[in-house]
């Protein structure tokens, strides 16, 4: 079983500040860390090597600095590293960030499992593992929290919904996004570390994955940050408690001194 | 400070220091209060490879010596050396089988202590032999191709937490220092039990039991080395693992340190950071001075143990641990001086510290056996010298 783990370099969001003159994030000396949810699912699949004789390779769109993302992940027990770097990628959203991981999973070929994180902590969009499934054809599950290989080429997974868990069975190849239900991240090994160290990383970029550069990057996004701002502080909030036709009652009148239209 | 080490080194050092700040520090307050064996922590520090730092490569180590071990014990110990000594414990069972023991029983045991599937601990103090290690009386009586061990001892860290002991019992009385002989006795096996956990004033994470032998009957291939070696594997043990005693100290110092300058540059007294008065300043030099001290002792000397069969080994050994002991001691005592009341208590991690360090002069021989061991030394050193210095 060929497992592919795509993982996010992000800002280690716990020493974040946001520049209060230009509503940016600083970056400067802040650390880049794995994406938390993506260590979810390098773990996951270092499970499911730990049970299987499953193989795992780990990949990364971003810029050459992304390649301590990957030895961090090497460092920790994955087999193989890819790094997806090009100037064309610069600017991508998450559509045109999945048509490039997708592009690379096609590439690899022989995939039957890719994993991702529910989400990015930076972007929190939770959009690029279903919409690489899509482009990849591949059937996927979201906020799993257990996954079991049945055999060769079926998975059964729990995933967790507001209303409670839900098992599926899925055929491979299939994607899927983890939380952190799966597992705690394990740390790195010595010997895995030294063999991170040394590992060459293959960087592919549009060339590479046969992709057009109008497709990737910012010329194939079909959304643009136009301005990041911090919302302004949000005006007083009023606790309504009671009885419900009280609340209710409550509730109107607030509404009416409000001057909400049409009360 | 930059200690010139290689690459491996500091990945070691990386290692361990991430297994720490991620690992130890949150839950060292928690296991100190609850005295629970920390079996998660010794399981991440077996997936991390770090039990088989010094361990050769042939049975599943790393292959590095005493200086790649006293790394990791330092990084640890900066956290807790209640889970250190639990650690480090490990490799002082190991070290008899390492040095001493036949290529059948290095590849029966060697590679599981490498891994950290199973822990070792060493067993020699009994009630009535602590510093004179010839008043033990457990003993170990030959039939036909088994062993009877009888007898207890007493404070053995990782003891029935542990799967591999290196035991020593005297087998022929009459022969006196060449009377006793080591053997490794496993968890499980016939006639060997457990008492009650100590309760203790630090490292209280660390487990300490008895071990009892009643008829304990193991076969003739535990024995290690010959019989009658038990003193000399005892002596060569000792030589290897306190290094990393001192290692332990410096880890501990250097924690008691960090957190004594952080907090004096933030505690206002008098309208100033009591960093600003001098009083404070000068402890915080005499801590930090003595701490790198016993780092830049302990490195050296552990890297002199490594590149040498040192004729001069029990000299320099028992200086990494009487020197690093020490400091621990007296940087601990110091920083909750700094830290005040708000030392005192235990909210903040230093008292426990300070509680934790006294143990650094008591086991592994106490700090004035150390003194005896330099002594002697110097005395056998210098009685073969013709020269004057006159
Ligand atoms: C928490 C803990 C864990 C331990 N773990 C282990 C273990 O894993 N394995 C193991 O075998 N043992 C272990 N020990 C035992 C430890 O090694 C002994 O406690 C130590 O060697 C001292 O022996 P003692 O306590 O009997 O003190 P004693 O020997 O009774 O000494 C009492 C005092 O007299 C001093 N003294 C004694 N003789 C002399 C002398 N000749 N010259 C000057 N001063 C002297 C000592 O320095 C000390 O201050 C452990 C002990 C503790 C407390």
């Amino acid at each position: 079983m060929h497992i592919a783990v795509c993982i996010k370099q992000v800002p280690d969001t716990k020493n974040v500040r946001i520049d209060p003159d230009t509503h940016t994030l600083v970056r400067q000396g802040v650390e880049s860390i794995i994406n938390p949810f993506d260590l979810f699912a390098v773990e996951a699949a270092l499970k499911i090597k730990d049970e299987t004789q499953a193989t795992i390779t780990v990949l990364t769109m971003g810029p050459p600095q992304a390649d301590e993302a990957l030895r961090d992940a090497l460092s920790r027990g994955v087999d193989d590293a890819v790094l997806l770097s090009d100037r064309a990628f610069a600017g991508s959203d998450t559509w045109a960030t999945s048509t490039t991981l997708a592009a690379a999973v096609r590439k690899m070929g022989d995939v039957d499992v890719v994993l991702c994180g529910k989400q990015a902590v930076d972007g929190d969009t939770a959009q690029v593992g279903p919409e690489m499934a899509t482009f990849l054809d591949m059937p996927y599950a979201t906020f799993v929290k257990k996954i079991e290989v049945l055999d060769g080429s079926a998975l059964k997974i729990s995933r967790q919904t507001d209303e409670g868990v839900e098992i599926w069975k899925l055929p491979t190849p299939c994607l899927l996004t983890v939380i952190k239900e799966v597992g705690e991240p394990r740390l790195p090994s010595l010997r895995h570390k030294m063999r991170a160290k040394k590992a060459t990383i293959p960087v592919w970029g549009v060339a590479d994955l046969g992709l057009a550069p109008e497709n990737v990057g910012l010329s194939g996004s079909f959304t643009q940050v136009v301005r990041v701002f911090s919302p302004p502080r949000r005006t007083d909030r009023v606790l309504i408690q009671g009885p419900i036709e009280e609340q209710v009652e409550q509730l109107f009148r607030h509404l009416k001194e409000s001057k909400v239209p049409g009360l | 400070m930059d200690y010139f080490l290689t690459e491996e080194q500091q990945m070691i050092q990386e290692l361990a220091a991430q297994i720490t700040k991620e690992k130890i520090r949150p839950v060292r307050a928690e296991l100190d209060e609850s005295e629970a064996f920390p079996w998660e922590i010794m399981k991440v520090l077996a997936q991390s490879d770090l039990f088989g730092l010094y361990i050769p490569e042939a049975y599943g180590g790393m292959g590095g010596g005493i200086l790649e071990n006293c790394l990791a014990i330092e990084q640890l110990a900066q956290g807790c050396i209640g889970i250190a000594t639990t650690f480090a414990a490990s490799g002082l069972g190991a070290y008899p089988i390492l040095l001493f023991a036949n290529e059948a029983q290095k590849q029966a045991y060697l590679p599981d202590i490498a891994s950290g599937k199973r822990l070792a601990a060493f067993g020699v103090t009994e009630s009535g032999a602590g510093s004179d290690v010839s008043g033990i009386q457990t003993t170990a009586v030959r039939d036909g191709d088994y062993y009877i061990l009888n007898g207890t001892k007493q404070w053995i860290t990782n003891g029935g937490e542990a799967e591999i002991y290196s035991v020593l019992a005297i087998t022929d009385r009459s022969k006196g220092p060449r009377g006793a002989s080591f053997f490794i006795v496993e968890k499980g096996d016939p006639g060997f039990s457990f008492g009650k956990k100590e309760k203790k004033l630090g490292i209280r994470a660390s487990a300490t039991r008895e071990l009892v032998f009643q008829d304990c009957r193991v076969r003739k291939d535990r024995l290690i080395a010959k019989e009658g070696m038990g003193f000399i594997v005892a002596m060569k043990t000792f030589d290897k693992s306190r290094p990393g005693i001192g290692a332990l100290g410096v880890g501990l110092a250097q924690g008691a340190l960090d957190i004594s300058v952080e907090y004096a540059r933030k505690r206002v007294q008098f309208g100033k950071p009591i960093i600003s008065f001098q009083a404070i300043q000068h402890k915080l030099a005499n801590m930090a001075t003595k701490t790198e001290a016993s780092r830049a002792l302990i490195y050296c000397i552990a890297r002199h143990m490594d590149a040498n069969d040192a004729p001069d080994a029990s000299k320099v050994a028992a200086m990494c641990k009487v020197f690093a002991g020490d400091t621990a001691m007296e940087v601990a005592t110091e920083a909750v001086q700094v830290l005040g009341g708000y030392g005192y208590m235990q909210d903040y991690p230093v008292e426990k510290m300070m509680r934790d360090a006294k143990i650094l002069q008591i086991y592994e021989g106490t700090n004035e056996i150390q003194r005896n061991i330099i002594g002697q030394e110097l005395n056998k050193e210098y009685s073969r010298l013709k020269e004057t210095f006159f």
